[in-house]
């Protein structure tokens, strides 16, 4: 197991260092970014001034590595735009983000599995209808359209939820459910699929054989391999929660780092547009080291791999 | 004399398919004793996998079962809710299935898998349960048994694992073990050293075995009784010395055109082959199932078909009094 571990580790910090170079030549596959620095009235002897005090003048490794040796200790360069260093801008917007990703998630896990295991246990039950109900319905529902609805039902009208912010708890309430109801469908179906898949394998025979209870049959023996995929699935939208929660930090106004890279496209802040791709991929590895150790332990045939 | 450890009477199995219901098992009868061996032969398909889970109570909401008699021990199983049944499954009767090599959950440890039961049903410590646990595994001749207990079912080959299904079966020394073509999915060289070694398990535990199996050079050597499964029907049922020396059915004859005989016959003998195929068993089924490929077909053979008592314990059904054609039944 710790060998395994190892071997991901390696691998998942070569991948953040590919990562890392990909997301530093972004900055030159955009044009020049001197000139976009500069801004579109600027003369050639200012562009060139910019090009030498930013450094762009030097050859493209030597920046790439200025540039990854300053990460490194945390420095990721002044944003264009606010003036201020690129880490301490994104730490705060990250804060909320993150916050939400998980509130997110975990709503989405605790609606998703217990309802796939119990349309599993009862295909085509009432259970199973009203989980494939919300699962169609979340998957056909925009997320827009499903946030102004419930600030407009529970902010509006009934008053019971702030429709905006993030001062208090109940302020992700609502940007919780939208963001986890997104991610619900597929974990569920999975889930059910899964648990459906298991349920009918032989070694379920054999626990029942054994006269271990219903409960035991489907939470230890059935769950378990079940879940595998599941977690890998989880990972992944785990990930795309951190990063691309755009439109939900947009309509309940919470300023967190998916609106901060809308923001910083649209305003060419390259310094913070690199620094958040950098940044969200590394929340992909980080996730998908985890749910690669977390397989490993509920599935002993992956540890050999 | 003892009343027997199981008893069956009139079991019949439904299950509901696309075209109706197939009447996969109908009117089942047979007892066995504590200590004895019980071997049903009969083709694939024939229901022998659905009768021993019927008894175990595994078949699953979808299959309808129901019996005039099925007691074990006097238990009446066909009243049993499903906690009774959960206590005697694992405790008082075990099964062995057909695939050892997806029996075995792959995510818990073997030593995790074979102490459950005990666990579940004694009211044992750890320590002990693992005690157990490796004294089984060296019973089943698997060596470095205490390593054994933390590996896991992919690290082991389909014999081990078949001989860890067995040893999991025997944790709680059950009454009555069902074994269900227990080495069919095994190479040649080891299935008759699995299928000894569960044989004198038995005998040492004096278990009630009914095995199921395609090896009639099996069946004589270890069988009291046999039991001839033919499309969800019995159609013969005795003592191995009966069925194999006095075989009455045709279709029993049919199997035993190799005539095994109990110490005679070599390993591996297979059933004989018979042509034709097996009626379908969907909707009502009516009269001798086994007529549109048996040599002594009358028309009778469309009607009830009455059960026949050629000795103490032989039983088989025919129209014909000694299970062919003779001068006065044919007309
Ligand atoms: N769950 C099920 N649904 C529908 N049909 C079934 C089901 N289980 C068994 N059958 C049918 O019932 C019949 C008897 O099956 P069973 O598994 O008991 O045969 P068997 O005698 O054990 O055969 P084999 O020697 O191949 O194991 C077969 O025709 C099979 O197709
Ligand atoms: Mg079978």
């Amino acid at each position: 197991m710790l060998n395994f571990i190892l071997k991901r580790l390696g691998l998942a910090v070569l991948v953040a260092f590919t990562v890392s170079f990909i997301s530093f030549s972004l900055m030159f596959l955009s044009g020049d970014p001197a000139a976009a620095l500069a801004g579109e009235t600027a003369s050639d002897q200012d562009v060139e001034a910019i090009r030498v005090l930013y450094g762009f003048d030097r050859p493209m490794l030597v920046q790439y590595w200025d540039w990854l040796s300053s990460a490194l200790v945390g420095d990721l360069g002044e944003s264009y735009y606010f003036k201020l260093p690129v880490s301490s801008l994104i730490a705060e917007r990250l804060q909320v983000t993150m916050l939400l990703g998980l509130c997110g998630i975990s709503f989405a896990l605790l609606t998703a599995v217990p309802l796939g295991v119990a349309a599993a246990i009862r295909p085509n039950s009432i259970i199973d209808r009203i989980a494939l109900f919300l699962s169609v319905a979340g998957q056909a529902m925009p997320s827009f359209w499903f946030g102004l609805i419930l600030i407009v039902v529970f902010s509006i009208q009934l008053g019971w939820l702030p429709p905006s912010g993030t001062a208090t708890w109940r302020h992700f309430i609502m940007p919780t459910i939208v963001l986890g109801y997104y991610a619900m469908p597929a974990i569920m179906r999975l889930t059910r699929a899964g648990m459906l898949e298991v349920l009918s394998s032989e070694y379920i025979r054999t626990a029942r054989a054994k006269g271990a209870s219903e409960f035991t049959v489907l939470f230890k023996h059935a769950l378990r391999n079940a879940i595998i995929p599941v977690v890998s699935l989880a990972a992944v939208q785990m990930g795309f929660m951190l990063g691309g929660s755009i439109v939900v930090e947009s309509i309940f106004a919470l300023h967190g780092a998916g609106y901060l890279a809308w923001e910083s496209i649209a305003r060419n802040d390259l310094p913070t547009v690199q620094a958040l791709i950098l940044v969200f991929s590394l929340f992909y590895i980080v996730f998908t080291f985890l749910s690669d150790v977390l397989n490993a332990w509920l599935d002993p045939r992956m540890r050999a791999g | 004399m003892n009343s027997p450890l199981l008893r069956v009477k009139d079991l019949t199995i439904d299950i509901p398919v696309g075209g109706g219901t197939l009447n996969a098992v109908r009117g089942i009868d047979f007892d066995l004793n504590r200590g004895e061996t019980l071997c049903i032969v009969g083709e694939s398909g024939s229901g022998k996998s659905l009768t021993s889970l019927a008894l175990m109570g595994l078949l699953g909401g979808r299959i309808k079962r129901t019996a005039s008699q099925m007691e074990f021990d006097g238990i009446d199983l066909t009243k049993a809710n499903s906690k009774t049944m959960r206590a005697l499954r694992g405790d008082r009767m075990a099964m062995i299935f057909q695939e050892p090599m997806t029996s075995l959950n792959p995510a818990f440890t073997i030593g995790n898998q074979l102490m459950e039961a005990l666990l579940l049903h004694r009211n044992v410590g750890k320590e002990a349960a693992r005690a157990r646990a490796i004294e089984l595994l060296e019973k089943v001749g698997i060596t470095a048994a205490e390593s054994r207990l933390s590996q896991y079912p992919h690290q082991l080959s389909g014999g081990l694992r078949q001989r860890v299904m067995i040893a999991m079966a025997l944790m709680c020394e059950p009454e009555l073990i069902i074994a269900d073509e227990p080495t069919t999915a095994l190479d040649v060289t080891i299935q008759a050293q699995i299928l000894r070694l569960l044989v004198d398990l038995g005998r040492e535990m004096n278990m009630a075995m009914i095995l199921i199996t395609h090896d009639l050079g099996v069946v004589a050597r270890v069988a009291d009784k046999v039991a001839v499964m033919y499309a969800g029907e019995l159609v013969e049922t005795g003592s191995a010395d009966q069925v194999f020396n006095a075989p009455m059915h045709p279709y029993t004859r049919g199997l035993l055109r190799c005539i095994p005989q109990p110490g005679k016959t070599e390993r591996g003998a297979r059933l004989g082959t018979i042509p034709g195929i097996v009626p379908n068993l969907v909707g009502g089924v009516t009269g001798c199932p086994f007529r549109t490929r048996c040599d002594h077909a009358v028309a009778a053979c469309r009607n009830a078909i009455p059960h026949r008592k050629p000795a103490e314990n032989h039983r088989f059904r025919c129209v014909h009094e000694t299970g062919h054609q003779t001068a006065e039944t044919v007309v």
